[in-house]
């Protein structure tokens, strides 16, 4: 059996590809988004008998049907954008930050704090200020700890931002029933020391501010020396080292920077939107940003694309998931998670390419060919 | 105070199937996120074939304790061990990046088991449930010594025989060094002759459907056949295990009776019900320390297989 197997030769093999030309590429994506478009049409079917027509429009409906739903979809999209924006420094430094989740949520308890003491005390002015270098803080503080280690001891960064999570949701928690002494943990609303509306629109502040920290994020790594620093420590720790890059300080300042925005996001969402905090406040945009920001390949202008396909999604399969009367919301993952399926699955193709076997014994004859023509130039 | 040591043995054998699992993963070289999703997958396939099988009887009386714990430990470890193929095959095959991959199956699998899990007929379950809760019906005749080792149902008898038998098969076997060798340099083991591809799918088949099976005992065995959305929890945290323990299953034994007792620690002490909160964070705290003074120490010895979380292809060398 082994003896001939050594003379089978495989159908097929794999070769890492160097380039792709940009049109190859898209297509390859747009296909992998129809693919998993008709899967998920094929479960609703399966499921609950719901036409790929009644699901397609009710997405559609979910998002743009009323001005309100629109509104919400881009303050929706703003949200994921900037907790992904504060991942992407991170992340391209190699920090495995899964972490946003907690830094997020503990900086909108910092925000939620500064109010509850303080709000009505100071004028609001005064509390948004102070609240915001709260939140800050917090977020910073949240980015630190596990970046400190990391630097100083490689503590694997993963589970430890993992950890704080939960530690920041056991906080919040505290937080409320220490707060709200009924015992139901649910704290009220607080509505002095919120963030000012522009024009009545709950939304627009938020969004135009992370229309800016989008700018400043691309800037910032594309051409500032922090964002060289970070991408060469990514590369190589090694590498940056010899260059004379102090890696502990890069790893230290970025996941701080990271922490930070977080912080920033956990701030605009409590102060400018929910006025309260629940343990839920972030319901898992940190783990979707992990995903965005490693879909899009650290770019800002793929991050915003990657954003809206998941805000669409999020918003569009929960309508539709009204209109077919179903109360739980678990089919919303499901459709997420079959859409990061066919979306990682498909990047095989932009980075790998199959070549087949003709026949056993023209095998590999292209890569021969390649290697006699390397032999020629190399003898010339 | 017996009682709160019974119950930390108990939910133990949660914390040791998930590390169990994701220890024998992990030698393979493979750091798989996806863990807390399979756990919930496994805990919501084993409640499937429960259901499946209660359904067939013509009332619940007529219920076979044998059959009403095989047939639910059979769906789960099918279940699990699906997403192991899932897993690896994406990994493996199509050499996608291992974090986001489990991450991704971490979502797909708590969103399954929700919507499997309102879809499932759960009455009986109960009954179902005593069913897994005692293996030696006798034990209340033997007093503590029955209380504190005999009390317990069949899948943690299970767990101790898995960890157990991973030890041996990791560290005593051909099987065993092959597959820690294809984890620690799959180049070099590729070059010896093994199957670095064979190796690193069924690794993580076999490792993902006992870590399935922890799901399920925690929701038929600890809580009773009481769905609650906290298994992705335990997953996680038997993921952190898997460091605490050094992947050495044997240290698993001893390491997830602590985080079972850490996570159930804040039930057994009479304190502010807001200061239960800060008694909540310990299993989390505790994960961090350790975290941080293994990587102090940072003994040779006790080191993630070197190849962890990377994908072997060939043509990168």
């Amino acid at each position: 059996m082994t003896k001939n197997k050594a003379k089978h030769e495989p159908l097929f093999h794999v070769v890492r590809r160097t380039s792709m030309p940009a049109w190859q590429s898209i297509s390859i994506r747009a296909l992998s988004i129809l693919a998993a478009f008709l899967v998920c049409c094929l479960i609703l079917l399966i499921a609950y008998q719901c036409d790929p027509i009644t699901f397609i429009s009710s997405l559609f409906n979910g998002v743009f049907g009323t001005e309100r739903r629109i509104w919400l979809f881009l303050y929706d999209l703003a949200i994921l954008l900037g907790i992904s924006l504060a991942l992407v420094p991170a992340f391209k430094m190699k920090f495995w930050n899964i972490g946003a989740d907690g830094q997020t949520l503990i900086g909108g308890l910092g925000c939620v704090a500064v109010m509850h003491y303080l709000g009505g005390v100071l004028p609001d002015a005064g509390v948004i200020a102070i609240s915001l270098v709260v939140s800050i803080l917090a977020g910073g503080i949240w980015g630190l700890i596990p970046a400190f280690f990391k630097a100083r001891f490689k503590t694997n960064e993963t589970l430890f931002t993992l950890m704080m999570n939960y530690i920041a949701i056991q906080l919040v928690s505290f937080f409320i029933n220490t707060w709200v002494s009924s015992g139901t943990g649910v704290l009220k609303p607080i509505d002095t020391g919120n963030l000012p509306t522009i024009g009545g629109n709950t939304y627009l502040l938020t969004i135009i501010l992370v229309a800016i920290l989008l700018v400043f994020m691309s800037v910032y790594l594309r051409y500032s020396k922090h964002g060289f620093e970070l991408s060469l420590v990514g590369e190589n720790e090694n590498t940056a080292r010899y260059a004379g890059i102090n890696v502990r300080k890069v790893i230290i300042r970025t996941m701080l920077l990271s922490g930070v925005i977080c912080g920033v996001m956990g701030f605009l969402m409590v102060s400018g939107y929910t006025h309260t905090i629940s343990t839920s406040l972030v319901n898992g945009r940190g783990f979707t940003g992990v995903i965005v920001t490693w879909l899009s390949g650290f770019n800002p202008l793929y991050m915003v694309l990657t954003s809206v396909l998941f805000v669409f999604l999020s918003r569009g399969t929960s309508q539709v998931i009204t209109n077919l009367g179903i109360t739980n919301s678990a089919i919303q993952n499901i459709v997420i998670g079959i859409f990061y399926f066919c979306i990682i699955g498909f990047e095989f193709f932009i980075r790998y390419q199959v070549l087949f076997t003709k026949n056993g014994s023209k095998r590999n004859s292209s890569l021969v060919k390649g290697l006699e023509v390397k032999a020629e130039s190399k003898e010339a | 105070m017996i009682s709160f040591i019974t119950q930390a043995i108990r939910l133990a054998a949660a914390f040791l199937f998930g590390s169990t699992g994701e220890t024998i993963v992990e030698k393979s070289g493979h750091l798989n996120l996806g863990i807390p999703g399979i756990m919930c997958i496994g805990a919501v396939g084993g409640c499937l074939g429960e259901s499946i099988y209660l359904g067939s009887l013509s009332s619940i009386d007529a219920i076979n304790p044998f059959l009403a714990v095989l047939i639910p430990t059979l769906f789960a470890l099918v279940f699990s061990a699906l997403m192991g193929v899932l897993y690896s095959f994406f990994t493996v095959t199509l050499h996608t990046n291992q974090n986001i991959t489990g991450l991704t199956i971490t979502t797909f699998g708590i969103g399954f088991s929700s919507y499997l899990i309102q879809n499932i007929d759960t009455s009986g379950f109960s009954k179902a449930s005593a069913c897994f809760k005692t293996l030696f019906p006798f034990y209340s005749n033997l007093g503590i010594f029955g209380e504190l080792f005999l009390s317990y149902g069949f899948l943690t008898y299970l767990a101790l025989i898995v960890a157990i038998a991973s030890y041996i098969i990791l560290k005593k076997t051909r099987i065993g060094m092959n597959l820690r060798a294809v984890g620690e340099s799959p180049a070099t083991a590729d070059a010896a002759g093994i199957s670095v591809s064979c190796y690193r799918y069924s690794a993580t088949i076999i490792g993902c459907a006992i870590s399935g099976l922890g799901g399920l005992f925690f929701i038929m065995d600890f809580l009773g056949g009481n769905w609650e959305y906290v298994v992705d929890i335990i997953g996680w945290l038997a993921v952190a295990l898997v460091i605490f323990t050094l992947w050495n299953p044997l240290i698993g034994i001893f390491g997830s009776f602590v985080f079972s007792a850490l996570y159930i620690v804040s039930s057994y002490v009479s304190v502010p019900f807001n200061v239960i909160d800060i008694i909540k964070m310990l299993p989390y705290l505790v994960t961090i320390l350790v975290l941080i003074i293994t990587s102090i120490i940072g003994s040779k010895k006790a080191q993630a297989p070197s190849s962890l979380g990377n994908n072997y292809f060939r043509e990168d060398r």
